[in-house]
Parts: C-alpha cells; sequence; structure tokens
C-alpha cells in the first residue's frame, strides 16, 4: 500500500485545489463534447430554420425575411406530395417488412444448428457492410439487362427477356425496389435486436408459461412479444429515423426517378438545396422530417423515462 | 409412430430451408460482388452465358484496373486518414464527457447525457445545407478535412453514450482508493478509470471508424473532387464514366471496403447492441 502511494505523484498544489472540485472538473471535462455539438449541429439547425423562412439561395445570398412563403410554394407543389408520399411507403414499407423477417430471423438463429456461427456472421453483412457499397451492388442485380433476378426469372421459365421487368425503369417497381433494399439493410439489425430481447427473457418465465398450459404461439404472443417490446421501439426508432432521412440508396439506385417516382424527402432536399443551389427551398423540404423525428424523440423520451421508475 | 418420424422430418426440412432463405438473401449480393469482380468483361455482359458462375476463368484484371488506373489507393488512404484524425477528435471529447456525465454530475448527468445522444439521432440531410455554409467559411469546401471537421458530430454523440454505459459497470470504489491513496480527482481518472475501461475504448475505436466509413451523405455534398474523396464514395460514384458503368471495378472496390467493416462488426456487435440500447436489456 505505502509503495503505492509513493508512486503517485502529487500535482502542483494550484492545480491540484481545482482537480480535485468535482463539479469543476465535471463541467470541464463535458465542456468540449458539449461545445462541439452545440456549435456544429445546434447552430446549423436554427440556420436551417432560419433558411426555410429566408428567400436564401446560392445566386442571391441576402438572407432576406420571407416568412412562411417557402413552405407555402412547396405545398402547393404537386410533385412534392409525391414525395411525401413515396416517404411514408419507403419508411414504413421497409421497416414493416424488416421487422418481419428479423422475428422470423430471430426464430431461426435462435436453434442451435451446425454452422449457426457462419450463417449469422453472414447475416450481419447488410447491415454492417457500408450502405452505398451495398446499394451499387443491388443496382448491378437490378440492372436493366444484365440483372441476374431477371436471368433467373427467364431461365426458370416465369417470365420471357421481352417482358422481363426493368426493376429501376418503371416508377411503381422503382418504389417497391429501393423499399426492398432498404429492409434488406434493416433486417439484420431487427434480428440482432430480437435476439438480444429474447435471450434476456428469464427461462423460469418460459418454463412456468409451459407448465400453466401455454403452447408455442401462445408463449410467443403472450409473453415473449411483450416482453421484446421495449427494445423493438428502440429498435424501430432507430430504424424510422435513419430510413426517414436517408437519401443514399435513391441517390444512386434511381436518382428519384422515373419522373420523381422514388424522390423522397432527403433526396428532394438535396436536389433543390445543394444541386440547383435554393438553398432556403431546400432547408424547407428538409424541415417537413421534423414532426416525424420530434414523434420519435418523444417516444425515446418516455421510454427512457419508464425504464427508470 | 411413422407419422411422429414423418412429421419430424418435415418439420427439419421446413427449418433448414429457412435458415437457406436466411443465407441466401443476406449473403448473395456479396457473392455477387465477388463473382463479378473476378469475371472477365466478355462473360460479364453475355446474357446467355449462365451467370453464377465463371464460364472463362476467373481474370485479376478489374483489380489490376482498380489499383493502377483509378484513385482507389488514394480513396484508402483519404479513408484511413479521416478514420484516424476523427478517431482522435472524439476520443479526446467524448471519454471525459462520458467520464463526467456517468460519476460526477448525478442525475443531471444523466439528463445531459440523454441529450447528446439524441443529437444523434438529427438527420444530415436536416443539416447539410447549414453546414455547407460553415465548411465554406472555414475554407474548407471540396476537401477531405471539411468530412474531419463534420464526422464528430455524430461520433462524438454516440460514443458518449457508448462510453457512459460503460463507465458505469466499473466499480466506483477503485478511483475511490486511488484518491485515498493521494491521487487528485483527475489523477485517478487517468490512472485508474482509463487504463481499466480499454476494452471499451476499443470497442469506441472500431465504430468511430466503421461510422466515417459508412457516412455517404456528408461526403456527397461537401467533397466532388476526385482525389479528395473517401473510399465508399469514390467506389459509388467516381467509377462511371458517362453513362458506362465499370462494374467489374466497381464489385472489386466495393469488396475491398466492404471487408474490415464486416469483420470488426461482427467481432464487437454484442458490444455495440449493448450501447445503443443503452442497457435498457437486463
Amino acid at each position: 500500500m505505502v509503495a503505492i502511494a509513493e508512486s503517485v505523484p502529487k500535482p502542483d498544489s494550484h492545480f491540484r485545489f481545482i482537480l480535485d472540485r468535482r463539479d469543476v472538473l465535471g463541467s470541464l471535462f463535458v465542456a468540449p463534447a458539449i461545445l462541439y455539438v452545440l456549435l456544429l449541429v445546434g447552430v446549423p439547425f436554427l440556420m436551417a430554420v432560419y433558411y426555410s423562412l429566408s428567400a436564401y439561395t446560392i445566386y442571391d445570398p441576402s438572407w432576406s425575411f420571407v416568412g412562411l412563403s417557402n413552405f407555402v410554394d412547396i405545398l402547393e407543389n404537386p410533385v412534392f406530395m409525391q414525395t411525401l408520399k413515396n416517404t411514408f411507403i419507403f419508411t414504413f414499407g421497409s421497416q414493416a417488412l424488416g421487422l418481419i423477417l428479423g422475428k422470423f430471423g430471430a426464430l431461426v438463429l435462435l436453434r442451435p444448428f451446425p454452422g449457426r456461427k457462419i450463417v449469422r456472421a453472414l447475416v450481419i453483412l447488410p447491415w454492417a457492410v457500408p450502405i452505398a457499397l451495398a446499394t451499387v451492388a443491388w443496382q448491378w442485380m437490378f440492372d436493366s439487362l444484365y440483372s441476374v433476378i431477371n436471368w433467373t426469372f427467364i431461365a426458370l421459365g416465369f417470365v420471357t427477356r421481352e417482358e422481363a421487368p426493368n426493376w429501376l425503369g418503371s416508377p411503381n417497381l422503382a418504389l417497391l425496389s429501393v423499399t426492398i433494399v432498404n429492409a434488406w439493410r434493416f433486417f439484420p439489425f431487427a434480428i440482432v435486436i430480437f435476439l438480444a430481447g429474447i435471450t434476456a427473457i428469464p427461462q423460469d418465465v418460459l418454463d412456468a408459461a409451459t407448465v400453466d398450459g401455454a403452447g408455442f404461439w401462445r408463449r410467443n404472443y403472450q409473453i415473449i412479444l411483450p416482453m421484446l417490446l421495449p427494445i423493438m421501439t428502440i429498435g424501430l426508432v432507430f430504424g424510422v429515423v435513419f430510413t426517414f432521412t436517408d437519401l443514399s440508396i435513391v441517390f444512386l439506385m434511381t436518382m428519384g426517378g422515373p419522373v420523381g417516382a422514388t424522390s423522397v424527402l432527403g433526396f428532394a432536399g438535396f436536389q433543390t438545396g445543394i444541386t440547383s443551389g435554393d438553398v432556403s427551398h431546400g432547408a424547407a423540404i428538409s424541415l417537413f422530417m421534423l414532426p416525424v423525428l420530434l414523434i420519435v424523440v418523444v417516444t425515446m423520451l418516455r421510454f427512457i423515462r419508464r425504464r427508470e421508475i | 409412430m411413422a407419422r411422429v418420424t414423418v412429421g419430424k422430418a418435415l418439420q427439419e426440412t421446413s427449418f433448414y430451408g429457412a435458415v437457406a432463405f436466411f443465407f441466401v438473401l443476406a449473403a448473395f449480393p456479396f457473392y455477387w460482388m465477388v463473382i463479378t469482380s473476378f469475371k472477365t468483361n466478355g462473360d460479364l455482359y453475355n446474357v446467355t452465358n449462365i451467370p453464377f458462375w465463371f464460364t472463362d476463368p476467373p481474370t485479376l484484371e478489374h483489380f489490376r484496373y482498380l489499383f493502377g488506373k483509378t484513385l482507389f489507393t488514394t480513396w484508402l488512404l483519404n479513408s484511413l486518414i479521416i478514420g484516424l484524425c476523427v478517431t482522435a477528435i472524439t476520443l479526446v471529447t467524448a471519454l471525459p464527457a462520458a467520464y463526467s456525465l456517468a460519476r460526477m454530475t448525478g442525475r443531471n448527468g444523466e439528463a445531459l447525457g440523454i441529450g447528446i445522444f439524441l443529437t444523434y439521432l438529427v438527420p444530415p440531410t436536416l443539416l447539410f445545407l447549414p453546414l455547407s455554409r460553415v465548411i465554406t467559411l472555414l475554407g474548407l469546401q471540396n476537401s477531405m478535412w471539411s468530412l474531419v471537421v463534420v464526422y464528430p458530430t455524430f461520433t462524438i454523440p454516440f460514443c458518449t453514450w457508448l462510453l457512459m454505459g460503460f463507465f458505469k459497470t466499473l466499480p466506483v470504489e477503485i478511483e475511490e482508493a486511488a484518491i485515498v491513496d493521494g491521487c487528485s480527482l483527475f489523477g485517478a481518472f487517468i490512472k485508474m478509470a482509463l487504463p481499466l475501461s480499454l476494452p471499451g475504448i476499443l470497442t469506441t475505436v472500431i465504430f468511430t471508424f466503421t461510422l466515417t466509413l459508412q457516412e455517404f451523405v456528408y461526403a456527397l455534398t461537401f467533397v466532388s473532387a476526385s482525389d479528395q474523396k473517401p473510399i465508399t464514395l469514390g467506389v459509388a460514384t467516381d467509377l462511371i464514366r458517362g453513362d458506362v458503368f465499370y462494374w467489374g471495378e466497381i464489385m472489386a472496390g466495393a469488396l475491398i471496403a466492404s471487408i474490415p467493416v464486416a469483420i470488426a462488426y461482427n467481432l464487437f456487435l454484442d458490444r455495440f447492441i449493448a450501447g445503443i440500447t443503452g442497457g435498457a436489456v437486463k
């Protein structure tokens, strides 16, 4: 003990005063992180709100205040309504599909079988690999001429080469394609979330239910699913936030096309604000994400609070 | 008795059918990357060949082209530099913040921690317009250093949250013992808390790095010069000449960039889940 005490060098007494004050040191420790986030998230966020109320474009940087007229312009534009609808289909379609795949995937991976570790490692891939790179692979699989999916359909005799679907070229199929790719990217995350939740359920609860006569489905829907609800909420919150605001899949696969059929909020904001330089309208489009984000954040906060009680 | 075995066999078949389904669903696009990147162009663009295997013998021409005639190695290096710098910034800010929020600031710390974490949910597509103005003011437009400035906006919240959970699992008595032995509070953090949380720090480093590799939106917005692009952006947008996609090269590049991230995720998955669910599972 003595040796340890001696090996600790005594700091200069002047600093020692600061370094020992719990409150002072505590604030000093959080300050850099808070400052960084305030300066590069908080301030830009307020700027985005102001942009949306101004006439700012890269050709007219006067920042003159125009009130809500940008929002009126956007809402009067039928193309934007299409974008809003696409965003909801893209988000909730892919989340629903991802959750279903995730639930069944988790059930499959729960049971031991030879090679389970390898299958689990491979199943994580769609979520782990950078989405931009996986998206180009899918784009190549959906290629209008060399699509491997169509090749298989043709080889199996489902369709002829002439009537093979043009996945990214026809409006409805294109929206379906980007939704599928996003569900594919999200389902491993859902599996992992479900697995973490299921393994955390105490075995004696399930045993007790079995003794009391609960069958497979009953255990599944009246015990396991309710106990999974909190962790599912967290998973869904992440899924919705990152899908609702995403632009990479749409940007790389369809560029919002054909004719706006796959345009989503993030992409429309990018097109208007960055590509066309109409910053104020771009910011206004992006701000339409805010209501959904707020709902999500409130859900999350309520969930965290309930956990603490 | 016979009916039981038939039923059992049917159950087994459908189970392994389900395993096969998920296996193919998850892995096929990556198998497709591998196959495409080793095929000759003649083989690749011939619809009468069976696409799932090689008709011509495999070739390295796409990899040779990628490393010899494109900026691929530059992108690789850019991503490495960006990843290292962002990791350094994140560790320096998030480590003390997480420690403070976990130990020193009491109930307010918890609320502040949640507040910081919520900023992780503020999407790039909401911030890219004002941030591109900030980048211009800093004189970093079209440079990869803009990404070094911007990426910590999501890695700091994420890693503070991750590390906060980690520090909470360390017994506070260890630091108290150090203080009794004559350490200052700061000394206890440096000499006791940090070394003991090395596994947590390692997880943070890995995830900061993978988060920077996965990012696409900010890179797309702020960097358009080819030689400044990080690898994800370069491979996805720069291997297209006019209307011609160099599929062999694109898939080869995507494959190389994906492998390290895939390995890292598999190794650190459990900690990652514990981190983002904030200990919701106990």
